[in-house]
């Protein structure tokens, strides 16, 4: 299967034995998984089998939580939790969109595509007028806003404030995007608008989607990873992970099988 | 709903890709590179004086709690909490300013709370003018200095009868107590998620039950924090005792006499020039710390417990 060589071999991002614990509760435990490099790989399962637990910990996101991670994650040559790497640099690599749009609201549309980039040292102001307007134009932005780009970043509609938040997240330039359910606040155009973007800059960028709606996955992932609790019902554990044609048409694991035809969850 | 096709290979260059696109990468990633020992050197600086800064507002809480304790803790005896003998005669004690402070403290707060309580809710349920200005004057109240309460205690409730008693003092602490139970409960209250309001008024439940059943235990926990806190802001509140409760030699259990308080004791005795007066002001504020101390533990701990019940 060239599918599953190209995912094992192409992988911009790997997980090898992942737990997540917060206190004395293992939210998720032995998650081994890649990212394949400029692909769409979705994770699917429902709520509180620990997708966005294991998507934030890409990023180090934990480091703030109080979560705490073990096991083994890279990210292209990064060792992510090594005792030298600083969460900092790991995360102007790979860039994270929330599920509610978040952009600052004290700042304006172009002070907020440029936020990650100032605040990480860059001062040229010719060099942060390019890389706003190829943000905003990666995120399908530019022609909307190229005219008010000093106006308010809060007068944007729910949709395009989650677009400009993609070209925040875009505009340091990481070959790793995470997503976690970046379209459940949004209205179905809104969101349409979102999933032809996922597809467009997936040629460019590695992104992981956590994602409630099966048929978005569907939509727009190449590879799909299903999450489900254990037997202890409170660990969420990977079942199932391949290509996305397969886990919803051909799954192995009857469980996966129950969830992506609608029997369960 | 078919899987989209994957494209080519990997990283091949998409059509909206510019060309200055991999020199724009190469010099962001390089500048942030650079900065990164910057910042990482300048946030260590800004943990370092974060820590110094705790330290800082740290210290006078500390050594004050450590030297009340060292000079009072000698005070303390059987005697201290059971005699009120005054100081210099042997077997002395504050019994009647520990059992005035609880008196005085304890009807203020039967006066305060429940008015408090109910101006909060007043201001959660109105919007406009009055409850604008209510919670200003709530606000100015809470700046008002304590000695100008009490003066205004003794000329409203002391003048008029020519007595001091604890009901007097009692009032001038439920004055002074009152803004910040006012302000603590309404933002205890308006913690309690709107849907939880509207969920309970969808269910047809009466407006005053909603508010009873739902808002109010749902706002206890904060409630309670709130109020305790008052409490142990006022019962070591001197100036408004002066003029009202104006202190007794005597062990009293009668609101309507003159009475002795803790911060009275520590007035009169501290400012004295014998050692042994003296002693029983340090001892009486150590007592009076410790029982602020126990009062602001107990609150988090009673809240927390609530808390809890309701999770």
């Amino acid at each position: 299967m060239s599918d599953m060589s190209e995912m094992a071999q192409g992988a911009a991002v790997s997980l090898e034995d992942v737990s997540v614990t917060f206190g004395s509760h293992r939210v998720v435990k032995d998650v081994t998984l890649g990212l394949a490099r400029n692909r769409v790989t979705a994770l699917v399962g429902p709520s509180g089998c620990g997708k966005t637990t294991i998507l934030r910990a890409v990023n180090r996101l934990h480091d703030d939580t109080g979560g705490k991670v073990t096991g083994r994650i890279t990210v292209g040559d990064l060792d992510v939790y090594a005792r030298d790497t600083h969460p900092e640099l790991v995360r102007s690599r790979v860039g994270m969109v929330f599920q509610r749009p978040n952009p600052f609201p004290t700042m304006s549309i172009f002070d907020n595509v440029v936020a990650g980039l100032r605040l990480n040292g860059v001062r040229t102001k010719a060099l942060l007028a390019e890389a706003a307007e190829a943000a905003l134009h990666h995120a399908a932005l530019w022609d909307l806003v190229k005219d008010r780009l000093h106006s308010p970043a809060i007068r944007l509609s729910g949709g395009q404030q989650q677009r400009l938040c993609i070209a925040r997240a875009l505009a340091i330039e990481p070959e790793v995007l995470l997503m976690d359910e970046p379209c459940s606040a949004l209205d179905p155009i809104a969101t349409a608008k979102i999933e032809e973007l996922i597809t467009r800059l997936s040629s460019d960028v590695t992104i992981g989607l956590v994602t409630h709606n099966m048929f978005q996955a569907t939509r727009v992932s190449h590879y799909t990873a299903f999450f489900l609790l254990g037997e202890d019902r409170a660990t969420g554990e990977l079942i199932e992970y391949g290509p996305t044609e397969e886990i919803f048409d051909t799954p192995n694991d009857p469980r996966t099988k129950a969830y992506v035809s609608g029997k369960v969850g | 709903m078919s899987t989209p096709v994957v494209p080519g290979a990997p990283g091949g260059s998409g059509a909206h890709l510019d060309v200055g696109a991999e020199r724009r990468r190469r010099l962001i990633r390089a500048t942030s590179a650079r900065s990164l020992a910057r910042r990482h050197l300048a946030g260590r600086v800004a943990v370092a004086l974060c820590m110094v800064a705790v330290a800082i507002s740290l210290a006078p809480l500390v050594a004050l709690v450590a030297y009340t304790t060292s000079r009072g803790i000698h005070a303390l005896s059987a005697d201290f909490f059971t005699q009120s003998v005054p100081a210099g005669s042997p077997g002395s004690g504050i019994s009647n300013a520990i059992v005035g402070s609880l008196i005085i403290v304890g009807l203020s707060a039967v006066m305060a709370v429940p008015v408090g309580i109910v101006t909060a809710l007043f201001l959660l349920e109105r919007r406009g003018r009055i409850a604008g200005t209510v919670r200003f004057a709530a606000d100015v109240l809470t700046g008002v200095p304590s000695i100008a309460i009490g003066i205004f205690a003794y000329a409203v409730v002391v003048e008029p009868f020519a007595h001091f008693s604890a009901l007097a003092g009692s009032f001038a602490l439920a004055v002074l107590m009152l803004p910040i139970i006012i302000r603590s409960s309404e933002s205890a209250m308006r913690a309690v998620p709107r849907a939880e309001w509207e969920a309970g008024l969808a269910l047809g439940i009466r407006r005053g039950r909603v508010v009873r059943s739902i808002v109010l235990r749902g706002a206890l926990p904060g409630l309670v924090t709130g109020n305790l806190l008052a409490v142990a802001r006022a019962v070591g509140e001197t100036a408004p005792l002066l003029f009202t409760a104006i202190g007794s030699q005597l062990f009293n259990l009668n609101p309507g006499q003159p009475t002795a308080a803790m911060p009275l004791v520590i007035y009169a005795d501290g400012t004295s020039p014998f050692p042994a007066d003296q002693q029983t002001a340090w001892g009486a504020a150590f007592v009076l710390l410790a029982f602020v101390l126990i009062l602001s533990i107990g609150a988090r701990i009673v809240a927390g417990r609530l808390n809890r019940q309701a999770g």
